[in-house]
């Protein structure tokens, strides 16, 4: 059976299993978006979005859609996978399913816990109405499709005021217990006025199995809001991933999504800004580092909406093998939103020979008094630097990954948990297959 | 130390070096000069291991063993060290950062173990004093925005850190004012020792006032047209480089 048959099938199963409540007001959104899901289908190479990603080897497989049992894992197996040097919130997630036992959760002050607490108790209702889904229509059907079978995500909400005193770290697992699975986790996360939060979220395979998640996250950040997302995109080779972000910023808020991809099969990562308010500051970085067959595509969108705000964007890539790259960076300013300063950077290393990155910077400028700016790279790496290296007793290989490194870098300082830092380097050491044997 | 034989090198087939033949001791100090264009620089990027030149014939053989077939980083280990005429700038890597790659890798290259970061730091106080560096360079970008003078004291920095047997300076002096220029010479100078040996390579006889060699050659047309003592290096001084050229 097709995968999409598979599912509009089963999300009938979901709704007669009464895995949902039939009468919450989601119910008519889940339809909603499954209608869209069940119209459109997956995006194929023929939609302008999705021109360079074809979903085609990683959606022809007979992916079971509903998670079984909680799987037991031990945390002295996956500790190298959360970042165990400081204190965190966690709210983990096992083939789908929340872990308890790996969790640490809050209701104490504000809330961080699970969607799907946020889905059934009445309490929460007023949240459903006023953010869930809200952001989340990007006219992907992959999206719609997470909308249908939202069950269970992150759920965090902070009040005004609050400075969390730790991050939160959001972990997804697969154990590969089933054969191949679908994972959509849905996440929402809304950040009061003046409140900071620090969020660390990864998915992480620990089978050969193969897993395909499709996820999407839902911020909101507050006036004065401080809100920094950052993503490890490290998985197995059998281990595609959707992921799509939305943030909605109010005035004066300043809201960062990093995304660090080195690992995994097929990696689409679709992050989008929308401005409801003066003075924001908007930050997307990314780093993807690639080699074998692997794909990663970086589809970005800031709207700026309002007067007087501010977006900084820059990807970085280095491809080796026979990997490709994707980066489409689409900025809209308004007519309202004059003074809009916007700036777009995407620079990419080519170090295999067949490999190809596809840059596509899209600007559409409807305001007369901004500054807007966009640059793309393409290059290999200086041979001039690396004699440079060599001459002083630094091997090739250590050179170029010294280099790759340096390349890097820009992207790496911006992280501004300074032992997530660390591991951020350690992972691209590893990639580049050095010990890079200097304090960072 | 160093023997230059009958050494030829091409770059897209286009002949460069046309025969250089040369004897460095350790101890000694030599001057190698010429007109733009007569092959110096190449000299010196054959003699590190830069694959953009072709060694057609001929041997560059370092303490009774031929080199070309190292490449430069093993060259670097066995203690060639050459100072560019232009330092390439590497953003995002630090001085520091850089220095103490390079050391841990050439120690690693002799089967020793890293240089524990206590006696690494101490080692660079040490030799940025030496050269009267300013210690905020060492934490930046690796020449980015330095200064020509800069970049040429970061260059003998890097010298006394590596210690090595063999320097070779390619135009250390362009660039410098005559303070820079003084304190550099004076860094090379502390550094020469009975064990080691330098090849200076200039345009001009001004370093050589400060750095004085024991020898004197003049390179022309890709080959050594004259030898002498540091007399020489007055004479072209004097009478420019068409005297030479003549002979």
């Amino acid at each position: 059976m097709e995968l999409q048959e598979k599912l509009i099938s089963s999300f009938m199963v979901m709704e007669n299993l009464g895995k949902v409540d039939l009468d919450s007001s989601i119910h008519d959104i889940r339809t909603k978006a499954m209608a869209s899901f069940e119209k459109e289908g997956f995006p194929t190479k023929k939609d302008e979005e999705w021109k360079y990603t074809s979903l085609k080897s990683v959606l022809n497989h007979d992916y079971s859609v509903f998670p079984k049992e909680e799987s037991d894992i031990e945390f002295k197996d996956v500790k190298k996978y959360f970042l165990h040097e400081i204190e965190s919130y966690k709210v983990v997630f096992v083939d789908g399913i929340y872990s308890s036992y790996l969790s640490e959760t809050t209701h104490d002050g504000f809330d961080i816990c699970l969607m799907s607490s946020v889905l059934k108790k009445p309490q929460y209702q007023l949240v459903l109405d006023n953010y869930f889904n809200k952001i989340a229509q990007n006219n992907n059907s992959l999206t719609d499709l997470n909308t249908a079978f939202t069950i269970e995500g992150a759920y965090i909400h902070i009040g005004k005021n609050k400075i969390l005193p730790k991050p939160i770290q959001i972990v997804n697992f697969y154990t590969g217990g089933e054969k191949d699975i679908l994972l959509q986790p849905r996440n929402l996360i809304i950040v009061g006025e003046n409140s900071h939060v620090e969020i660390i979220e990864r998915h992480q395979s620990l089978s050969n199995n193969t897993v395909l998640t499709n996820a999407v996250t839902e911020v909101f950040a507050g006036k004065r809001a401080i809100v920094d997302y950052y993503k490890i995109q490290n998985d197995r080779e059998n281990a595609s991933l959707i992921d799509s972000t939305f943030v909605q910023q109010k005035e004066s808020s300043i809201a960062s999504v990093n995304t660090f991809s080195f690992g995994g099969k097929l990696t689409r990562n679709n992050v989008e800004f929308f401005h409801e308010g003066e003075r924001i500051e908007s930050h997307i970085n990314g780093i993807s580092i690639l080699d074998k067959k692997q794909h990663v595509d970086n589809h970005t969108l800031m709207h700026h909406k309002s007067p007087n705000c501010e977006s900084f964007e820059l990807y970085k890539g280095i491809y080796d093998d026979a990997s490709t790259g994707v980066f489409n960076g689409k900025v809209i300013v308004n007519r309202e939103a004059q003074k809009t300063n916007a700036f777009q950077q995407n620079n990419n290393i080519l170090i295999g020979d067949k490999a190809t990155i596809n840059s596509k910077p899209q600007l559409e400028i409807f305001a007369d008094d901004v500054k807007c700016s966009h640059g793309c790279t393409i290059g290999q790496l200086d041979e001039s630097a690396l004699f440079y290296m060599q001459s002083r007793g630094i091997p090739t290989k250590e050179a170029k990954a010294l280099l790759l490194y340096a390349f890097g870098n820009e992207v790496v300082e911006k992280i501004k948990i300074p032992e997530l830092k660390t591991r951020i380097t350690k992972l691209i050491a590893n990639k580049l297959n050095v010990k890079l044997g200097f304090d960072m | 130390m160093l023997e230059i034989k009958n050494l030829h090198a091409e770059i897209e087939n286009k002949g460069i070096l046309k025969g250089i033949n040369l004897n460095v001791k350790a101890g000694e100090v030599h001057a190698i000069m010429g007109p733009n264009g007569s092959g110096k620089s190449t000299l010196a990027s054959v003699i590190a291991g830069n694959e953009t030149f072709v060694v057609t014939k001929g041997d560059v053989i370092l303490e009774n063993k031929s080199i070309l077939e190292l490449s430069p980083d093993e060259r670097a280990h066995k203690g060639v060290f050459m100072s560019f005429q232009y330092p390439i700038e590497i953003p995002g890597v630090s001085t520091t950062n850089f220095i103490k790659t390079a050391i841990n890798e050439k120690r690693k290259a002799n089967g020793m173990e890293d240089l524990p970061a206590k006696d690494m730091l101490k080692l660079i106080r040490e030799k940025s004093a030496l050269l009267e560096m300013n210690r905020k360079f060492l934490s930046r970008s690796l020449n980015e925005g330095f200064s020509g003078g800069e970049k040429k004291r970061n260059e003998i920095f890097q010298m006394a850190m590596l210690e090595p047997k063999l320097a070779i300076l390619d135009e250390t002096d362009s660039g410098l004012d005559i303070d820079a220029l003084k304190v550099v010479a004076n860094g090379v100078n502390k550094l020469k020792s009975a064990e080691n040996a330098v090849i200076l390579i200039t345009h001009y006889q001004r370093l050589l006032d400060y750095i004085v060699p024991d020898f004197v050659h003049v390179l022309h047309n890709g080959k050594i047209v004259k030898s002498g003592g540091k007399e020489l290096a007055y004479e072209l001084e004097e009478k420019g480089y068409d005297w030479v050229k003549d002979i």
